[in-house]
Formats: structure tokens, C-alpha cells, sequence
């Protein structure tokens, strides 16, 4: 039993990260149904900004945190304006490709600025383990845990309670018709890439401490939260947070109690067979083709 | 997507070797220099090996046209970096022989790489020093390819002669799926037998994962186990430590290779690398050791130097690069020219030269040239390597 909890505590820690990438993902194709696989970097600059303001500008850990999260978010306006804005909006999948290419760069800078070592950040509120019925757990995977939910109820509460929320829900919903009634959409993208660059940027922080940070981490950390966000049903907060969470706790099943060199084949298998029989994802809603 | 990431490497890494193709002409070294081709990791996930390669062979470049060059010719560098990416490093060794006409090649970080451009290097007629890990390298040898860092068959061999001494004979076994982990895994399962060492368990983990723990738990699980052995090469191997401790596993001893030999993995580990043995090169010790041990003078000097001119601690990667290039001008000064042939032939009766990873002896049939007694048994103590033996 001690086995188990201690397999599913791992599990449910790199699923929330996931689930945090994936949330990231949601974000922007929901407001301009562009794929962003620049997602992952935002979660590497997150880190490696914070890593690179704690131990070279001995900035105390929660100032250099919040500023990494802020930079991250001004790159992610930055992306958007310079990068998204300006190429013809007509055609997705070059949006997608700039996204590609944007990534790359990003990549590219972050290994000439910040440096091409592992850096290591130490955990928020250090390392002794707690002991929830014989399996070992880690403070920070408390973090991650209590971030994730931390995260989604603002969510809730900005797309259900405030203006911009509701202007960005119906930006999602119908463009033209928001465009109509007002509400300024050039705004409302650059906002959805403001935020989801934060989202990426926390689970930057977050993970730093467990995982190490590296100008290249974000390559596989985004691949995932995108299979992540594809198994719950791209656009939906809900079926980011669950596929997350299934993509995690799956992976460290199979390998605690499989192989662990079936691991990555169990990820992939979840999400061939969601695709396969659940198209639109776990909480997908099916969406009509605009003509 | 990834055609695009090794085009962005391409990128770099021709910027680079414009930027670092260094022209050594020192004053006093007078003639045609001699050419060095290099190429390295020094970027991509093979960083934390070619980065430091790179940075020695420069650094001792620089020291011996410093010191007047070699038989009266300066060392002319050619450094190409090849981003961690085989492809790259096929086109830079093309390049290095046919359009820079160099005298002799150095490098090839990783195992992959190296094996790729063997049979170019053979075809070409042209010494080569491979500063990668894996035995198959030079086991079966091949005519114009040498290699200077230590196998991951002999720091199996060293990790289970420490086992046995400690009566330990039940271990699991914990490895990476990239080509030296993967060799190594071989190497540990393959030997397991003539050092009466069981494995009751083998785990994997993929290179960039981030959680070990459900590998490390089945692991645990066996109430049989006595020591862990980790042939990870890249860096989870650091996530591996801590997850180790997180588990309260610190009681079982926890054994790694000598692909871990760097400052960067005890920082990375912090407090969850007290105690965990390595078999390693003397120049990680060199403080430590006898002053009558013959490597003890070069691998202070080494360590100094390195040291003195990038404020970064040496690792056991630059020392293969340091090696190879000894050996190179040891190889020329008894050959008395740089005829590639006659430097071949004279590399092969290199012996008893002390190297920073060791004492070589190369022969015709051994194109490596160290045994396990290059090996020092190493402890991680207060994030320090402490000598063992």
C-alpha cells in the first residue's frame, strides 16, 4: 500500500505540472485557435530566469520568482505582437509553424543569455519529506499540488466573475460576433498569450526544484502538457487539469508496476486511444467548422 | 521540428567555429603551424562533456604556443562545435580533412558521434583521438582510432570490486536510455556474474524525465537489497540522487560511474550526494593524493590552469581532451614529424606516459591504453570528492 501511495504521490506531481502546461496551451488556441508550441519554452524561461536572478543577482527566492513570472508574461505579449500579429491570420497552420519557429529562437537566445548548464533551484521550504502513510513526499510536491488548484479556482473566477474574463470566453466562443459587440480582440490575444506564458512561467518555478532547469527542458515538458491538453480536449481548463493528472499518474504506474521502459509507450497509448475513440478529447465539446 | 532544431544547431555551431577557430601564431614559433581539428558538444545535451573539452584543448593549445610550440611549429586549433548532433559531426570532420587538411582529429564527445565518423577517419588515413566513453570504440581496434577516457566496463569493474569488498552482492540496477547508460547497463549485467554480483532488479528511465521515484520504489522493494548502481550518464542522474534520498534510501549504498565526475552533479545533488561512491580519474583528487603519486603533479597543474582561466572547477570530460592531446604531441616528438602514418605507428608505443586520467600503455591491440588501476575509489562527502583509495 505504502508502494502504491508513493507511485501515485510521484504521478499526481508530474501530472499537475503537466496539467499546468497543458492549461497554457488551452489558453491560446481557445482565443485564436493557434496551437502554440513556443508553450514549453515559456515554462523553461520561468525557471531559468528565476534561477539566473536567485543565484547570479542574489535576489531573495520569492522576488526572483515573481519577476521571472513577470518577464515571462511580458515575452509572451512580446510573442504575440512581434512573432503572431503581424503574419495573415487566415492560415493556422502557419501560425502554428511561427509558433516553431519562435520556440527555436527562444531556445536559441535563452542558451547564449542564460547559459547551457543544468541550473538547480532549491525547493521552496526545503527538503525533508513528509511521511503520508509510508510514502515519502517532498514539500514541493505540495507546491505544485496546492499551485495547480491555487491556479485553476483564479481561473474559474476570472472567466466567471470579472469583464475581461467573459470578453475573453466570448472572443473564444465567436470572434467576429465579440469583435462586434466591442470587445477589442487584438487585446484580448495578447492577453491570452500574457497569461498562458504566466501559467508556463509558474510551472517553471514550480518545477525548477524537482526537475533542474536547462535552456532545453522545455522541449519535452511542452510535448507533454500538449498530449496533456489533447487528452482532456484542447480549449477546456477541466480536461487540461484531468488529462494532466491521467497522463502522470499513468506514466508512473506503468512504471512502478510494469517497466519502466514501457513508460513512455503508456503516454502515448492513452492518447492515441482517446484520439481514436474520443476525437474532441475527455471533455471536449465538438465544434462546428466555421465556413 | 526537429529538422529545424539541428538546422538551428547548424547555425550555431558554424558561428561558433568562425568565432573559435583560433590563429595561434605565437612570436616565437616559427614554420607551417601543426593542425589540431577538434570537434566537440560543446552545446546540446551533450554539453556538460564537449564544453569543457573544448575549453582545455584551447586552453593547452595556448600553453604550448606559449611555450614555443612543437618541434618548432606552432599548434594551430581548429575547433568546430557539433551541438550534441551526429549529423553535424560527420559534415565537420568532412570538413576538417578535406578543406582545413588537418594533421590530426580530436574529439567526438559522445559515443554516437564517434562511431559515426570512424569509418571517414579510417578511409582517410588519419590519426584520430575519440574522447568518447564506450568500449566499443576500440574494442576491436581499428587502424587509425584512439581513444582517452577511462570505458564504462572498467568503472563497472571498479564499482563491483568495491561491492565485494564491502560484502555486498545483491544490487538493483538503474540506467538511462542513451547510448553509453545503454552500454554501460550491458557492461554491468555482463560482468555481474564474474564478480558473483546479483541484480535483482533493472530499471530504465527515459533522459528527459523528471520523477524517479517509481523506479527507485520497485527497486526498494526487494528485501534483499544491499547496493544500487547507476549507470546514468546525463542529467536525471542528479534527480536519481535526490529521489534516493526522498525514499530514505541513503542506509543502501548508492554507486555511479565515472560519467558523473563533475562539480556540476554534486551542486546538483546537494546534500543528497553525501556518500554516494564513483570510481574516478586522479585529477579530481589530485589534492589529496600521495606526493609520491605520479599523477599527482599534471592533475594539479591541470585543475590550476583550467581553473586560473575559466573560474570553473575541472571535470573529468576536459581531462580526456587534455589526454588526447598529450598524447598527440608525445606521438609527434617521437615520430619527429607530423607524417600521419609515422604518428600512428608511434601513438601505438606510447607507454607508460602519465596522463591527468592515468598512466597509458598503448600497443597495437590496445588503442585506449588504461586499466582499472587509472581508477580511484571516491566518496561525495560535504559535496567534496574525498579520496577512498
Amino acid at each position: 500500500m505504502a508502494e502504491f501511495l508513493q507511485i501515485l504521490a510521484s504521478g499526481l506531481t508530474v501530472g499537475a505540472i503537466y496539467a499546468l502546461i497543458g492549461l497554457g496551451f488551452s489558453m491560446i488556441y481557445n482565443t485564436s485557435e493557434v496551437i502554440n508550441f513556443a508553450q514549453g519554452e515559456f515554462v523553461m524561461i520561468g525557471g531559468m530566469v528565476t534561477v539566473t536572478l536567485y543565484a547570479g543577482g542574489q535576489i531573495p527566492l520569492a522576488v526572483a520568482a515573481l519577476a521571472a513570472i513577470g518577464i515571462t508574461a511580458l515575452v509572451g505579449i512580446a510573442v504575440e505582437r512581434l512573432a503572431i500579429e503581424p503574419a495573415p491570420q487566415n492560415n493556422l497552420t502557419t501560425l502554428i509553424i511561427i509558433t516553431l519557429g519562435v520556440s527555436i529562437t527562444i531556445r536559441g537566445l535563452a542558451e547564449v543569455v542564460l547559459g547551457k548548464n543544468f541550473y538547480h533551484l532549491p525547493a521552496f521550504s526545503g527538503d525533508t519529506p513528509f511521511d503520508l502513510a509510508g510514502a515519502e513526499v517532498t514539500p514541493q510536491a505540495f507546491w505544485v499540488i496546492g499551485s495547480l488548484i491555487a491556479v485553476m479556482l483564479a481561473l474559474a473566477w476570472f472567466f466567471n466573475r470579472t469583464r475581461l474574463g467573459k470578453a475573453m470566453l466570448a472572443t473564444s466562443q465567436n470572434r467576429m460576433a465579440a469583435e462586434l459587440m466591442g470587445i477589442n480582440v487584438k487585446m484580448i490575444l495578447r492577453l491570452s498569450f500574457a497569461l498562458s506564458a504566466l501559467l508556463g512561467a509558474i510551472a517553471g518555478v514550480l518545477t525548477a526544484p524537482i526537475t533542474m532547469t536547462k535552456y532545453d527542458v522545455g522541449v519535452m515538458l511542452g510535448l507533454k502538457g500538449f498530449c496533456a491538453a489533447v487528452i482532456g480536449g484542447l480549449g477546456t481548463a477541466t480536461g487540461a487539469l484531468f488529462g494532466g493528472l491521467l497522463l502522470g499518474v499513468s506514466e508512473a504506474l506503468a512504471a512502478g508496476y510494469i517497466s519502466s521502459s514501457y513508460k513512455d509507450a503508456v503516454a502515448f497509448i492513452i492518447l492515441l486511444g482517446v484520439l481514436f475513440f474520443l476525437p474532441e478529447g475527455l471533455f471536449g465539446r465538438a465544434r462546428g467548422e466555421r465556413v | 521540428m526537429f529538422g529545424a532544431r539541428s538546422f538551428l544547431y547548424g547555425l550555431t555551431a558554424a558561428t561558433a567555429a568562425v568565432t573559435l577557430a583560433a590563429w595561434p601564431l605565437a612570436a616565437s614559433a616559427a614554420g607551417k603551424p601543426i593542425k589540431i581539428g577538434a570537434f566537440v558538444s560543446a552545446t546540446g545535451p551533450g554539453s556538460f562533456l564537449g564544453d569543457p573539452e573544448g575549453k582545455t584543448l584551447k586552453l593547452e593549445v595556448a600553453r604550448i604556443n606559449h611555450d614555443g610550440g612543437f618541434l618548432g611549429r606552432p599548434l594551430q586549433l581548429v575547433l568546430y562545435d557539433t551541438g550534441s548532433d551526429t549529423k553535424q559531426a560527420v559534415t565537420f570532420v568532412r570538413k576538417l580533412i578535406d578543406d582545413q587538411n588537418v594533421d590530426v582529429l580530436i574529439g567526438g564527445s559522445l559515443t554516437g558521434s564517434t562511431m559515426a565518423v570512424i569509418p571517414i577517419v579510417q578511409n582517410a588515413e588519419i590519426p584520430y583521438i575519440s574522447l568518447g566513453g564506450a568500449v566499443e570504440i576500440v574494442e576491436p581496434v581499428k587502424k587509425w582510432v584512439f581513444k582517452t577516457p577511462h570505458t564504462d566496463r572498467m568503472a563497472v569493474e571498479k564499482d563491483y570490486i568495491d561491492m565485494r569488498q564491502r560484502g555486498i552482492s545483491h544490487i538493483g540496477l538503474i540506467a538511462g536510455s542513451v547510448g553509453f547508460d545503454e552500454s554501460c547497463r550491458g557492461q554491468a549485467k555482463d560482468l555481474a556474474a564474474k564478480y558473483k554480483i546479483t541484480i535483482i532488479d533493472d530499471e530504465t528511465y527515459a533522459p528527459t524525465d523528471t520523477d524517479m521515484t517509481p523506479q527507485l520504489t520497485k527497486i526498494r522493494a526487494h528485501r534483499d537489497l544491499q547496493a544500487v548502481l547507476d549507470c546514468g550518464s546525463q542529467a536525471p542522474t542528479a534527480i536519481t540522487a535526490r529521489n534516493y534520498q526522498q525514499l530514505g534510501m541513503t542506509k543502501i549504498p548508492l554507486y555511479y560511474t565515472h560519467a558523473v565526475d563533475s562539480q556540476e552533479f554534486i551542486d546538483a545533488a546537494g546534500s543528497a550526494a553525501e556518500g554516494i561512491r564513483v570510481p574516478a580519474a586522479a585529477m579530481l583528487v589530485a589534492a589529496q593524493l600521495p606526493d609520491n603519486d605520479p599523477q599527482k603533479k599534471i592533475g594539479l597543474a591541470y585543475g590550476k590552469a583550467y581553473t586560473a582561466a575559466y573560474h570553473q572547477p575541472i571535470s573529468t570530460f576536459g581531462g580526456h581532451a587534455y589526454d588526447a592531446l598529450l598524447l598527440y604531441t608525445l606521438a609527434v616528438k617521437k615520430a619527429g614529424t607530423t607524417d600521419k602514418a609515422k604518428v600512428r605507428d608511434a601513438l601505438e608505443q606510447l607507454h607508460g606516459i602519465v596522463g591527468v586520467d592515468g598512466i597509458y600503455n598503448l600497443s597495437p591491440t590496445n588503442h585506449m591504453g588504461l586499466d582499472t588501476s587509472a581508477f580511484h575509489m571516491v566518496e561525495i562527502h560535504d559535496s567534496q570528492w574525498k579520496l577512498l583509495y
